[in-house]
């Protein structure tokens, strides 16, 4: 990855302020995706990867706060801006895919309000071009008779379906960077097999950056270009899709890519990392892993810096794995 | 569409048959009317030749099949007490008691939803929380303890409205409104907001939880992720979702506030159905009284059916006689 990428996000910390406590739910986050590349931003539930999207779009509300960090966008320290040059970029150069697509479109609008008024709230455009850019965007994710579609409501398609629309939403900008919030959890193998394989034509297509944000590896190990491991709000290890899945280095990756089931290990117990992802409000200095990691020692009561073992490869651990 | 209506049709009608044999049993409970209309110096032959003239003399379920048969060719009976028409007696009365009604509404519905989505969005926010505190007062305090406050300040102390009646009206369509004349509209309002305040509380409070519930949902962050501004997510996303359980409230709302502006009609003087209903109980007038309730639950069943169709045109997902095509 040569020259300034698309997008850095720099010591990213967004904390919630809440009458319990500071919840820091991103705390301290860096990666940087390339124009047309594709990053896999991987976590468990709670781990702060949806919060990190969020704060990208500036989606944050109360008591949710950036409190420190750089989001370098295309030249643009995103944090810096006010509400309505947020507004500006949101839906026109960074668009967002939401993981319930039952959740995403809301229910009591047709399809066309919802894509027309995305087209609208960027350009200065008649309502007969809009609908000409919903119809081609409709037809670019695969969606047959988009005219008879656009007249719909939401209920009169299936998951699978108002997921391309959302899709189609998110694209019908010319977006430079996408973030997908597990688009396809929520759908079935085939379907997800499908909506995969049409995000990654259209991204390509048309040069359009991706981050992926899911807990599934396997879906990365096929998508992406690099991968970002987070865990507990934190940042864990990054590198490209062949270094993190083969040699993981962190013992959470490890653990991680251990927890997949295989083939090759037909019959054996899985293995799974043991113990609980801690909560975020009672989160103390050090590494957050330790409570549940094989490798820990009293070293790791203190936070370990992030150190670059090999170039494009970065890490935050004090032992890692050979 | 159709077949929804003549089903519609059909059931309240059936309504209305079961509801009038109760108000019919129930009025004939409360007494004998026949003590009150005759003179107290009668004697027992004049009391008997009245209760004939009324139709008194006659078995309970003969005196129902008389109403019944009556009620078919559009006759309610005759007020014992004026000796008219007693649906004349309440079309006379209605247009008050609806005017009203409707302004009461308006406010309710120009302020609530508003102020309603205000405490929605900014729940913590010290404006949230007055409309709030606002709206338990608006609750709890009783409508005739609000009317006589109202009075005492507005037209005894500082004198700027009338009290009672509903001043200089005009005549539309054979129809005399209030709210068309600056006087009328001077007498109107107090008693409407007399008569809002309760429904307004009701609506803010229905706003708010509709709101509070609606922005936590994806639709929402979806919407403000396409980079709409606020007026849109707000106006459009969060409020055409929110209003269905609101229209629905609305129009049971509007029945009770038309149904029951009795307390209000008796403080302000305002000649509508509500004074004329309390009358005709303390006068046992019968056909007054069971015509009343018919017509009230006529609007009732109307404003239903109004409801269900706003429904429809508010929610996709809801299709009037379920011919839903996919």
């Amino acid at each position: 990855m040569s020259g300034d990428p698309l997008l850095r996000v720099e010591g990213l910390r967004m904390h919630f302020f809440t009458k319990a406590g500071v919840v820091k739910a991103v705390d301290d986050v860096s990666f940087s995706v390339g124009r047309g590349e594709i990053l896999g931003l991987v976590g468990e539930s709670g781990s702060g990867k949806s919060m990190t999207g969020y704060s990208i779009l500036g989606l944050i509300d109360p008591p949710g706060r950036i409190v420190d960090g750089r989001i370098d966008f295309d030249g643009i320290d995103l944090t810096r801006l006010d509400a309505a040059a947020w507004r500006a970029i949101r839906g026109n150069r960074i668009a967002m895919i939401f993981q319930d697509p039952m959740m995403t479109l809301n229910p009591v609008l047709r399809i066309d309000t919802q894509i027309i008024e995305a087209v609208q709230a960027h350009a200065d455009v008649s309502r007969e071009s809009a609908i000409a850019r919903a119809r081609e965007a409709l037809v670019r994710v695969g969606i047959a008779s988009p005219d008879e579609r656009l007249r719909a409501y939401p209920h009169q398609f299936s998951g699978g379906m108002r997921q391309r629309v959302a899709i189609a939403i998110a694209l019908v900008n010319g977006p430079d960077l996408i973030i997908a919030d597990e688009p396809t959890t929520a759908l079935d193998v085939t379907i997800q097999g499908q909506i995969l394989f049409e995000m990654q034509k259209v991204c390509r297509e048309s040069g359009t950056a991706l981050i992926w944000i899911t807990h599934d590896l396997s879906v990365i190990a096929g998508l992406a270009d690099e991968v970002c491991v987070m865990y507990a709000g934190r940042f864990v290890e990054s590198g490209t899709v062949a270094d993190i899945l083969d040699r993981p280095l962190h013992p959470y990756s490890r653990g991680l890519i251990d927890s997949v089931p295989s083939r090759n290990e037909r019959g054996r117990p899985l293995r799974q990392i043991p113990g609980m992802t801690p909560s975020l409000l009672s989160l103390g200095p050090g590494c957050p892993f330790r409570e549940r990691c094989t490798s820990a020692s009293p070293r790791c009561v203190e936070s370990p810096d992030v150190t670059e073992p090999s170039p494009g490869r970065r890490l935050r651990c004090f032992h890692p794995s050979a | 569409m159709l077949a929804y209506a003549i089903r519609r049709f059909g059931q309240s009608f059936f309504v209305l048959v079961l509801m009038s044999f109760l108000v019919f049993v129930g009025v004939y409970a409360i007494g004998n009317p026949v003590e009150l209309l005759v003179n107290p110096q009668a004697d027992d032959a004049e009391r008997i030749r009245a209760t004939a003239a009324l139709g008194l003399d006659k078995a309970f379920l003969e005196q129902y099949w008389v109403f019944l048969k009556g009620a078919a060719s559009g006759d309610l009976g005759r007020s014992f007490v004026y000796n008219v028409p007693a649906l004349s007696l309440i079309l006379d009365k209605l247009p008050a008691t609806i005017e009203l009604a409707f302004v009461a509404m308006v406010i309710a519905i120009a302020l609530g939803i508003p102020l309603g989505l205000v405490a929605g969005l900014k729940p913590d926010s010290i404006l949230g929380r007055g409309i709030m505190a606002g709206s338990i007062l608006g609750f709890s305090l009783p409508t005739f303890w609000v009317g006589l406050v109202l009075i005492m300040v507005f037209s005894v102390q500082l004198g700027w409205l009338p009290s009672n009646g509903r001043g200089e009206t005009v005549t539309v369509a054979g129809v005399p409104l209030s709210f068309l004349t600056a006087d009328g509209l001077l007498h109107l309002a107090m008693p409407a907001v007399n008569l809002a305040l309760f429904k307004l509380s009701l609506l803010i409070r229905l706003t708010r939880a509709g709101t509070r519930e609606a922005v936590l949902q994806d639709y929402v962050k979806f919407a403000r992720a396409k980079g709409l501004t606020q007026g849109r997510v707000i106006g459009v996303h969060v409020l055409k979702n929110i209003l269905i359980p609101i229209v629905t409230v609305i129009g049971l709302e509007l029945g009770s506030v038309i149904a029951f502006a009795i307390v209000t009609e008796s403080i302000f003087a305002w000649p509508g159905t509500g004074k004329l209903l309390i009358d005709s109980i303390n006068q046992l007038d019968r056909p007054v009284i069971v015509a009343y309730l018919l017509v009230i639950v006529t609007l009732f069943i109307f404003i239903n059916f109004v409801v269900d169709v706003l429904y429809s045109m508010l929610d996709p997902r809801v299709r009037l006689g379920g011919a839903a095509s996919h």
